[in-house]
């Protein structure tokens, strides 16, 4: 990671995919340079979480490019294994590993993946366990962790490849209300550290101090992006301004 | 004499009533019913012939223990040859590749679809039909792979539905970490699905030592024996039917304790959930 910030990590150009007759992603057109946090917001099924399933190739697009660190993920010959170990997950559901401790989880990829010896990447699992709080619960497993607690390990687990960017997939959805905070201040550090991270997110506090670009989505398609205290403070798009409307004052919604 | 009590009030009988009525007449006819099956009995004819002592003493004393050794040999074999070749079957069903898929499915829905017995007299003619045939670890071997193919077909099914009961997730999780689709097969899918699949694997377990039972018809040396075969030559030499009915029990013996262990197992998962 000795690149200049600034540089472009991830680009997509003119991204398109379906699910049966179901166009989701309809032309998407972005980057994001090494260093940057990118929120990306949006109705559900606006397509935003598709799209961040790309970046990775979990979900192959049916037309346009992803190239990440220079190396083109969506060309057919690509070692896919190989670029996602510069990709880190995070899902809605923690998808932690039932059958491995805290520690274990946060092992397993480095051992099979990266061929390292059990000693090195238990010191590497351990540093990123510190370093989102979990110091004191590396041999528990995940069934006895609270759902922050779990995130917080599958970001664990995540930085123990040592990527280059961090995809979060809603992160906070499937948390009750008071564990959100812990998730997201581990991610707020993680900005300040200097990590590439692209988040969807429905945490519109979280986006507007974090993020140094918000990307609002609509119908498949990029409705407007910019700096948080334009797309989120001060949006020009309609469809934009209705939808926060809709987030930020739940209370006073127009039922369609 | 409730009757009398309550026969003003018979359309008003409360629901706990009525129960209570029904239980005690499904109690006063299991009574009735052992009492004239015991009446009915000839116990003494009963005891001579099914739990003979001297004849109990002839099974246990006469191979009954190496009998015992042979089912369990058996199965054991068996179950990890059928363990084995399940697997592999339960991945070709859910390969992206057609033919292994067909061949699988081809498979399986065969030897699910046989009488084990079936597959065990074609064993039994291997040899006429192929002269020359050798099959290694005589007769062990034989066994293993007659038991093991029948066992496979079905524990092929049950692998394959624990494959595809662990979350999408899971698998979405080891890719993105770098897993190639194997090693999150091996290292991520693979302990799940079978930590799933510990009661239904007992289960088919507990099948195979009884189709163990099968095992002289492939036709075996004295000293190969299982139990049932054996209970039947001293029951057939000794024409006398309590050498089979401790063949029998020495079934139970291995039967019982996995059933025991298979609602422990369960018991214990449905606390996890």
């Amino acid at each position: 990671m000795s690149e200049q910030r600034g540089e472009v990590l991830v680009q997509i150009q003119e991204l398109h995919k379906s699910f049966g007759d179901n166009h989701v992603l309809r032309g998407i057109d972005f980057s994001v340079a090494r260093g940057e946090v990118v929120c990306v917001i949006g109705p559900s099924g606006s397509g935003k979480s598709t799209l961040l399933r790309c970046i990775n190739l979990l979900e192959v697009p049916e037309g346009g490019k992803v190239i990440v660190g220079g190396e083109e993920i969506t060309d057919p010959d690509c070692d896919i294994d190989a670029a996602r170990r510069h990709i880190g997950m995070v899902f809605q559901q923690f998808n932690l590993f039932p059958q491995q401790s805290a520690l274990g989880n946060c092992t397993l990829a480095q051992e099979t993946v990266l061929d390292l010896k059990p000693s090195q990447a238990e010191q590497i699992a351990r540093d990123n366990l510190e370093r989102v709080g979990l110091g004191d619960k590396i041999d528990e497993y995940p069934a006895k962790l609270s759902g922050g607690q779990q995130q917080r390990v599958a970001i664990a687990r995540a930085l123990s490849m040592e990527p280059e960017l961090m995809l979060f997939d809603e992160p906070t959805s499937a948390l009750d209300p008071e564990l959100v905070g812990e998730v997201l201040t581990v991610m707020r550090k993680l900005a300040e550290d200097g990590m590439t991270m692209i988040v969807v997110t429905h945490e519109m506090a979280f986006a507007r101090e974090v993020a140094d670009r918000v990307v609002f989505m609509d119908g498949g398609v990029i409705v407007e992006e910019g700096p948080p205290s334009e797309v989120i403070v001060n949006p020009r798009e309609d469809r934009t301004r209705e939808f926060l409307h809709r987030v930020l004052d739940p209370t006073h919604v127009q039922p369609t | 004499m409730t009757d009398t009590t309550t026969a003003p009030a018979k359309r008003k009988l409360s629901p706990r009533r009525r129960a209570q009525r029904i239980r005690l007449i499904q109690y006063a006819l299991l009574v009735v019913i052992v009492v004239v099956a015991a009446l009915a009995a000839d116990w003494k004819a009963i005891g001579e012939s099914f739990f003979a002592p001297d004849m109990i003493r002839t099974t246990l004393t006469q191979g009954i223990w190496s009998a015992l050794f042979n089912t369990i040999i058996y199965t054991i074999g068996a179950f990890a040859f059928g363990m084995v070749a399940g697997t592999v079957l339960a991945l070709m069903r859910l390969s992206s590749v057609g033919p292994y898929r067909w061949i699988a499915s081809a498979y399986i829905e065969f030897f699910r679809g046989l009488p084990a017995i079936v597959v065990f007299l074609v064993f039994s003619l291997l040899p006429l039909a192929i002269p020359g045939l050798r099959i290694p670890l005589e007769p062990y071997g034989k066994v293993w792979l007659a038991l093991g193919i029948v066992a496979s077909a079905y524990l092929a099914e049950t692998i394959r539905g624990g494959i595809q009961a662990v979350p999408k997730g899971q698998v979405e999780a080891a890719r993105s970490l770098g897993m190639s689709a194997g090693q999150a097969m091996r290292k991520v899918v693979l302990p799940q699905a079978f930590r799933m699949m510990l009661p239904p694997l007992t289960n088919e377990l507990i099948l195979v030592i009884k189709d163990s039972s099968l095992v002289y018809i492939i036709g075996v040396g004295a000293t190969n024996y299982e139990l049932t075969k054996l209970g039947r030559e001293l029951s057939n030499s000794n024409a006398n039917v309590t050498p089979l009915v401790v063949a029998g029990f020495f079934y139970l013996i291995i039967t019982l304790p996995l059933s025991v262990l298979v609602r422990r197992m369960e018991a214990r998962a449905a606390r996890a959930r």
